[in-house]
């Protein structure tokens, strides 16, 4: 008996809150800034300095804290998204999620609300990292792109992370999936090394790895055109093509599951 | 059909892999009662509720709040209820004022009303002090009042709570109960509470008892009693059969087996007492007499205690 856009307006509003609710708590838990933030820094300086001029390939001869610059943002959505969906593990323990799937709110908003609030905190901590990127090489010519491809990217590793938490009854769990297919699913996007010096089975990996077309979304719109192509990526439609594709195909089986009655 | 029935349920069934948890459970509550749903743990309570929160779709059987059905027209039935679960619902890493501005905001709730009913309902709760407070540093009577304000929040017309006084101190307890009371009173909200102990189905208007997910009683705490007749008494022996043997050739009354203790129930108990302990004063160890209780309503309908299900699967 409700109009539809009383629907749609309640759909939005109510992700609105609770994606705010996201950001409050993450912004209360300091802890998960230093984590999200601190550890790919660190893994950037020191990975970065410790190959340095031994790394050969790069585009145009570029160092390895420039190659490994794209990756580590990457790292940081993944990383922020991890932690931010992680608490749906703990909004199910501590019970807000029962209080929330009985209020008079469409389930999509619960799904929308909660990947917008982490995505939006994954773009954020990626560009305060952005702010060095002049300290390699990068511009920021391009930077409403890039801004966007993070968000694409952020929502796709939110979703995915999402769909991991939603059934997981502990976050202990959650951080054994992190260890075996999240961090390697990021090992093999071409983050820390190109595909092109890769053995035939890792080069195939890293082509289905969805997370590879994200990254070369990133590499785009950071190199542009011409250094890009030098690198051997995908190309740019298709890597903007399947992160959108990944995204939303996550955001739907999150919703799938979410709705599925108890 | 009535339609002044705030909850009607129908044949309600609910099954979790082999197991029935209820098995075909009807009831209506009016508008404007305090209604309990009292039974033992295991007895379908938790179920049940969570069925009428629209927290779960039950195998078979119909349930409507308000005239709304709980499967065909859920978001209806939410808009028109408020829930208090037994496990906190509350956001811990936000303040009192946040976690209600929230819930205030997802019920549809916006700017100045939404602040004035806020405030309103932290004032009638006395929790106005604490607004700025974090969850997590509340006490545990403070978190459920709270949570009540919570469910109150956005005016439901039937609200629903979950075992409420667990965990609460007996001061607590009977505060949550005052304004249960209050509540009604003043403004005709429906009350479904469930709960385990028997003097919290005396102070509601009916009581259901439920017991392995079935009605076994149902009516006002008084008329529940009164089924009882008169006294009950309660003898302690060492021989139990011999002394329900006895009793029952020799006074014509049929005394039943609960935990090792003879049950009697009769008018003029204390005549009764004085009568038995003639007849057979080397088997009588012990003797009790008490009005009864919802407890007794419960023994006289299952044969069993109240706490005795639990050791069952």
């Amino acid at each position: 008996m409700t109009a539809p856009t009383e629907m749609k307006s309640s759909f939005l509003l109510s992700a609105l809150v609770l994606c705010r609710r996201e950001i409050v708590r993450f912004l209360r838990q300091r802890s998960r800034i230093i984590g999200a933030l601190g550890s790919p820094l660190i893994f950037w300086l020191l990975l970065g300095s410790g190959v340095g001029t031994s790394f050969a390939g790069g585009p145009g001869g570029s160092n390895y804290l420039e190659y490994y610059f794209p990756g580590t943002v990457v790292l940081i959505l993944l990383f922020t998204a991890i932690f931010a969906t992680i608490s749906i593990i703990e909004d199910r323990k501590e019970g807000f999620l029962q209080a929330v799937l009985v209020a008079p709110i469409p389930r999509s908003s619960f799904v929308f609300g909660k990947m917008l609030g982490a995505t939006s905190l994954a773009v954020i901590q990626g560009v305060l990292f952005l702010l060095l990127a002049p300290l390699v090489g990068f511009t920021w010519n391009m930077l409403p792109l890039t801004l966007l491809m993070l968000t694409l990217v952020a929502f796709s590793l939110t979703g995915l992370g999402y769909v991991i938490a939603w059934r997981m009854d502990s976050t202990q769990g959650f951080h054994a999936i992190m260890n075996v297919l999240l961090i390697p699913m990021w090992l093999l996007s071409g983050a820390v090394f190109p595909a092109k010096n890769a053995s035939f089975w890792l080069k195939a990996v890293i082509m289905v790895n969805p997370l590879t077309y994200g990254l070369a979304a990133v590499r785009w719109s950071m190199y542009g055109s011409i250094l890009g192509a030098t690198m051997d990526l995908p190309p740019f439609v298709l890597s903007l093509g399947v992160t959108i594709a990944f995204g939303l195909a996550m955001f739907i089986v999150s919703l799938l599951m979410t709705r599925r009655p108890a | 059909m009535s339609t002044a029935a705030a909850v009607q349920v129908l044949n309600l069934t609910h099954k979790y892999g082999d197991r029935k948890a209820l098995d075909g459970v009807s009831f209506e509550v009016r508008r404007g009662e305090i209604f309990a749903l009292l039974g033992p743990n295991g007895g379908g309570k938790t179920t049940l509720f969570k069925i009428l929160s629209t927290a779960l779709t039950p195998s078979s059987g119909t349930a409507k709040l308000m005239g709304f059905d709980i499967r065909s027209q859920a978001n209806d039935v939410r808009r028109r209820i408020g829930i208090v679960f037994q496990n906190p619902s509350l956001d811990k890493k936000l303040t009192v004022l946040e976690n209600l501005r929230y819930h205030g905001q997802l019920y549809g709730l916006r700017g100045a009303a939404l602040t004035d009913r806020v405030n309103e309902m932290m004032d009638r709760l006395m929790v106005a002090d604490r607004a700025a407070n974090l969850v997590e540093t509340l006490s545990g009577g403070l978190a459920r009042r709270v949570e009540l304000a919570k469910g109150l929040l956005h005016r439901p017309e039937v609200l629903i709570l979950d075992e409420p006084s667990v965990g609460l101190d007996p001061g607590a307890r009977r505060d949550l109960w005052l304004y249960l009371q209050k509540l009604r009173e003043k403004e005709n909200v429906t009350i479904l509470v469930t709960t385990h102990l028997v003097d919290e189905g005396d102070r509601s208007d009916h009581v259901l008892v439920l017991n392995l997910g079935q009605v076994v009683a149902m009516g006002t705490p008084e008329s529940l009693k009164q089924e009882i007749g008169g006294d009950v008494i309660s003898i302690t022996t060492r021989d139990t059969e011999k002394l329900s043997a006895a009793i029952r050739q020799k006074f014509s009354v049929m005394p039943t087996i609960v935990n090792g203790t003879l049950r009697v129930e009769k008018e003029q108990g204390h005549m009764f007492i004085g009568h038995v302990v003639d007849a057979f004063p080397e088997m009588v160890d012990a003797v009790s007499l008490s009005k009864p209780t919802l407890e007794d309503v419960f023994i006289a309908r299952t044969g069993h205690r109240f706490w005795e299900d639990q050791q069952q699967p």
